[in-house]
């Protein structure tokens, strides 16, 4: 099953789509939050969004995903058997979407020792793990709500820091891991701790669409597609590759989107005005606003870029009740029209 | 006696029609989930339905508590240990490619283990934890999930129903009803895998199937998805190319009555009133209303609507709350994520340690030979010079102090049970303050991540108002919609809070039974109002909870304190505050120096 659904031929959730291309084209954002009923179409968004992507390099079957051109630190781990240069292979593969199942242990996750070689040759030897997979791509946890505390603590860490590091059973380890995250669940079945939900850099709500004639689309695309996939993708794919191209050149773009002092300014407004804790709001909002300028092939962010990622950058940073979580949207929006003046 | 039994052979020969439509294409499907305690009907449905559906195709068995490495497929430890060289096993779900994954007890199932057969629904392979880095297995399979949970609060996982098209309910089917049934010859299953591909929809079968998924509260849009493959199955299993409103009333009444969250309007009149104990046997005369298949209006719509209503899960007709169904979903099968499968010892596990596991520990393999092989080299040395029998050279060597157990930690998740009365004239404030007193605990729970839950006595019977839960969201619905008013069946409340615990314990939490009552006991537990023989039954189902080990605190919510409550306080063994009226605040001052008591002596 090479083929995933086209991303263009999601119907509605315009908010997710655009978070999920913000994500990917600054990947410094922080990840993206996404809650929301069952089969609303998370998965199937992210898994659309990483085939969009171009292609990365890699060393063909290495563990760690290292780049075949470089060999520093940063990108090469001291463990990685693909050390030298000369003996390596280089592969173009799809940006790896790694699935963190709930439940997963530790070692999965951060890696462990690796007992076949321990056993078999008595070396002491890392067998990396998950994340080791999911770098310089995006690792995806389906009801990241439900995961232990403890392992959410471990991924938000590791994907901002963009380093494993792993010391534990006499290994000492690191190795670079950077990838996106990218967490679901569903509120009703458990929340998550509010000292993580402003870890992420979005949060965005998804509903499955109420208005029949668009869960027609959904199904109909749904059904050609499981019916012949290669017809449909084929169907999209001129939107596809314009979509492609579109963030290509925003990526290219992005180092160069002037962010002007009065936008700056109106962020930190914002900011204030809502209560957030901290400078990551305002610097995750600098930043989606600079993405999504560089999407719209603008040279500059400017106060409607603001103005449109402010709902899924601030909307899990407020200060809230725990018992009046209603309408931080709202809120948000409130907020945005006093400060911008914005509709 | 014709009316039911005539009924429940609909039910028996849907179900084996469900295995055949499954047997054309299991992955396109998804599968079935059949509700069923283990009895004959079970048998032999499972009989008929595995012998339509194991036709040239891999059936595999899982057990629920199957391990992620054995399930995705990995290293196989003890070939490798054996051989010296890395040796790969595939898992059951890759050995599964093109046919059916079979799940007993699929309430059970670990969060992990469900987690990892959805994701490889999605996307018809796994990813086996192998050398292979961007390595995958084809898996194209069906699961068949056989669900024996005793209520709404053990179910299959969510996200397996989610993807499982059709939801069988075999109870209380009576065995001479299902004897006698096979397969109708007609359909001939081979033929229809054939035809499968070439088979069509009507454009305006899709819309019909979601306007009716939408009229019946159906939010996943799996669902009309997994309708409208299911008429092309039909269709293909009666030879025709193109759906026709037949197969559509099919898939509907398979596929969507059963998710039904609410109840579609219908043109002639409503069900018929719920007989006053919903869980004897609701299904006896309402959710077949009418046989009448002759719609008048013969718009695809209608016709699809028609069709569900025949099938339409029994709790819905006699509740009208929308969202029960959704609410009563995860709970049993949740437990505490990880600890689920492992059925000594409960809490996270975390790591190991050195340990004797015959001291009724559980060993940890992997742990073990992980302590041992470091060793290896150093010992093989050491062993080299003594009689070593040439066997055993290639094997591990293994000592006492390698050793190791699992570890569990971690605060058990507490989750205080409120049983609220919420009967007669002072119902209405009393309830207002123990809402407010579970806000406030709730508060605390969103930082301590420990649970509420909720169930309110009146009338003549108690209801779970609010499975349990930490979800806020959740909460805050259902508190909103808390009836009062009614007889005081305080029976009935104890008896609903010491299932709740009982199965809250088997999770490996503890629960806290708080007790919100004046004591005045006047209906009994099958709805009559008899005062003396109210009061007898409230003592002996106090004294059971009392049996059962369970921490228990009663708080008097009358205005000057009832002997009946203290009494009753005395039958649970529970500690007794008098809170005139219920106060919120001193309820929740109460209850979370109840909850530190409990766990200071649980340390």
């Amino acid at each position: 099953m090479a083929l995933a659904f086209p991303f263009s031929a999601i119907v509605g959730q315009d908010e997710m789509k655009l978070a999920l291309i913000i994500a990917a084209i600054d990947r410094s954002v922080g990840g993206v939050l996404i809650l929301g009923d069952r089969g609303t179409g998370k998965s199937t968004a992210v898994r659309a969004l990483a085939q969009l992507l171009p292609l990365v390099a890699v060393v063909r079957n290495c563990a760690y995903n290292c780049d075949p051109h470089r060999a520093d630190e940063r990108s090469c781990p001291a463990e990685c058997p693909n050390k030298q240069l000369a003996h390596r292979e280089a592969a173009m593969v799809a940006v790896p979407v790694v699935d963190l199942p709930l439940g997963a242990t530790e070692d999965r996750v951060v890696g462990a020792l690796d007992l076949e070689r321990a056993l078999t040759k008595g070396e002491k030897a890392f067998e990396p793990g998950l994340l080791a997979r999911a770098h310089r791509g995006f690792l995806y946890i389906d009801e990241v709500n439900l995961l232990e505390d403890h392992l959410v603590d471990l991924l938000l860490d590791v994907a901002a820091s963009g380093e494993n590091v792993v010391e534990r059973e006499g290994l000492s380890i690191r190795h670079p891991a950077s990838f996106v995250l990218i967490g679901s669940g569903n509120p009703e079945e458990g929340e998550l701790r509010p000292q993580l939900l402003d870890r992420f850099g979005l949060a965005v709500d998804v509903k499955t669409p109420v208005d029949i004639p668009s869960r027609v689309d959904v199904v109909r695309r749904r059904d050609s597609f499981e019916r012949n996939r290669a017809a449909f993708v084929e169907t999209w794919r001129h939107e596809e590759d314009k979509l492609r191209q579109r963030l290509a050149t925003a990526q290219a773009n992005l180092e160069g989107i002037e962010v002007p002092d009065g936008v700056v300014t109106k962020c930190a407004e914002l900011c204030i005005a809502l209560g957030s804790d901290g400078l990551r709001g305002e610097l995750t909002l600098i930043r989606a606003g600079r993405a999504l300028a560089a999407f719209e092939c603008e040279r500059e962010m400017t106060l409607a870029h603001m103005s449109r990622v402010a709902a899924p950058v601030l909307r899990h940073r407020l200060r809230r009740d725990p018992l009046d979580d209603t309408g931080s949207t709202a809120r948000v929006a409130r907020a945005l029209a006093d400060v911008a003046g914005a509709p | 006696m014709t009316e039911p039994r005539q009924k429940t052979d609909v039910r028996f020969s849907d179900a084996l029609l469900a295995a055949a439509l499954v047997a054309v294409d299991p992955a396109g499907l998804g599968g079935i989930s059949v509700r069923a305690r283990p009895g004959p009907v079970r048998d032999l449905w499972t009989g008929l339905a595995m012998e339509t559906l194991a036709v040239d195709r891999p059936v595999r068995r899982m057990p629920a508590n199957i391990s992620p490495d054995r399930l995705a497929g990995g290293l196989d430890l003890a070939a490798t240990l054996a051989a010296g060289t890395p040796i790969y096993a595939q898992g059951i779900i890759a050995s599964c490619n093109g046919g059916v994954l079979v799940a007993p007890m699929a309430e059970r199932i670990a969060p992990v283990t469900a987690a990892l057969l959805a994701i490889a629904m999605d996307e018809q392979r796994v990813a086996p934890a192998s050398a292979e880095v961007h390595a995958f297995d084809p898996a194209r399979f069906g699961v068949i999930l056989f669900d024996e949970g005793e209520d709404d609060s053990e179910r299959a996982p969510a996200s397996l129903l989610d993807r499982v098209a059709l939801h069988l309910d075999l109870d209380g089917i009576p065995i001479s009803a299902a004897t006698a049934q096979a397969l109708d010859a007609r359909l001939t299953v081979d033929e229809a895998r054939d035809l499968l591909p070439s088979v069509t929809l009507p454009d305006e079968a899709t819309d019909a199937v979601c306007a009716a998924a939408a009229t019946l509260g159906i939010h996943s849009i799996r669902a009309p998805l997994l309708a409208l493959r299911t008429a092309r199955h039909h269709a293909a299993l009666h030879g025709r190319q193109l759906v026709t409103a037949e197969d559509l009333a099919v898939a509907a009444r398979l596929v969507l009555a059963p998710r039904a969250t609410q109840i579609p309007p219908f043109d002639d009149e409503q069900p018929e009133p719920a007989p006053p104990e919903p869980e004897q046997d609701p299904e006896a005369g309402k959710d077949e209303q009418g046989e009448d298949d002759q719609p008048s209006d013969p718009s695809l719509n209608d016709i699809v609507l028609q069709a569900v209503r025949t099938n339409l899960p029994p709790h819905l007709l006699d509740d009208k709350t929308p969202d029960r169904r959704r609410t009563a979903g995860k709970i049993g099968a949740r437990g505490k994520s990880g600890a689920g499968q492992e059925n000594k010892l409960h809490g996270r596990p975390a790591g190991s340690r050195r340990g004797d596991p015959r001291a009724g520990e559980r060993l940890c393999l992997y742990e073990t030979l992980r302590a041992a092989a470091p060793w290896q080299r150093v010992r093989r040395a050491q062993t080299a010079g003594s009689v070593d029998p040439p066997s055993l050279r290639s094997k591990v060597i293994i000592r006492r102090e390698d050793f190791r157990v699992k570890r569990y930690t971690g605060r058990r998740v507490t989750t205080a049970i409120f049983v609220v009365d919420a009967s007669g004239s002072a119902a209405s404030q009393r309830l207002g303050e123990a809402k407010g007193a579970i806000e406030l605990i709730l508060r605390e729970c969103y930082v301590r991540r420990d649970q509420v839950a909720l169930i309110s006595f009146r009338g003549v019977t108690a209801e779970l108002l609010l499975p349990p839960t930490r979800s806020l969201t959740r909460a805050k619905r259902s508190l909103a919609a808390l009836p009062g008013g009614g007889g005081t069946p305080i029976a009935s409340g104890l008896d609903a809070a010491w299932s709740l615990a009982d199965h809250l314990k088997r999770q490996g939490q503890t629960p806290l039974v708080v007790v919100l009552t004046d004591g005045r006991a006047n209906v009994t537990r099958d709805g009559k109002g008899n005062r003396p023989r109210a009061r007898e039954e409230a003592m002996l189902a106090a004294r059971r909870l009392m049996a059962s080990g369970q921490r228990c605190l009663l708080l008097d919510v009358s205005l000057r304190g009832s002997a009946d409550a203290a009494l009753l306080a005395e039958g649970l063994g529970a500690r007794y505050m008098l809170i005139p009226g219920g106060d919120s605040s001193r309820v929740a001052t109460a209850v979370s120096m109840a909850r530190q008591d409990l766990e200071s002596t649980l340390r």
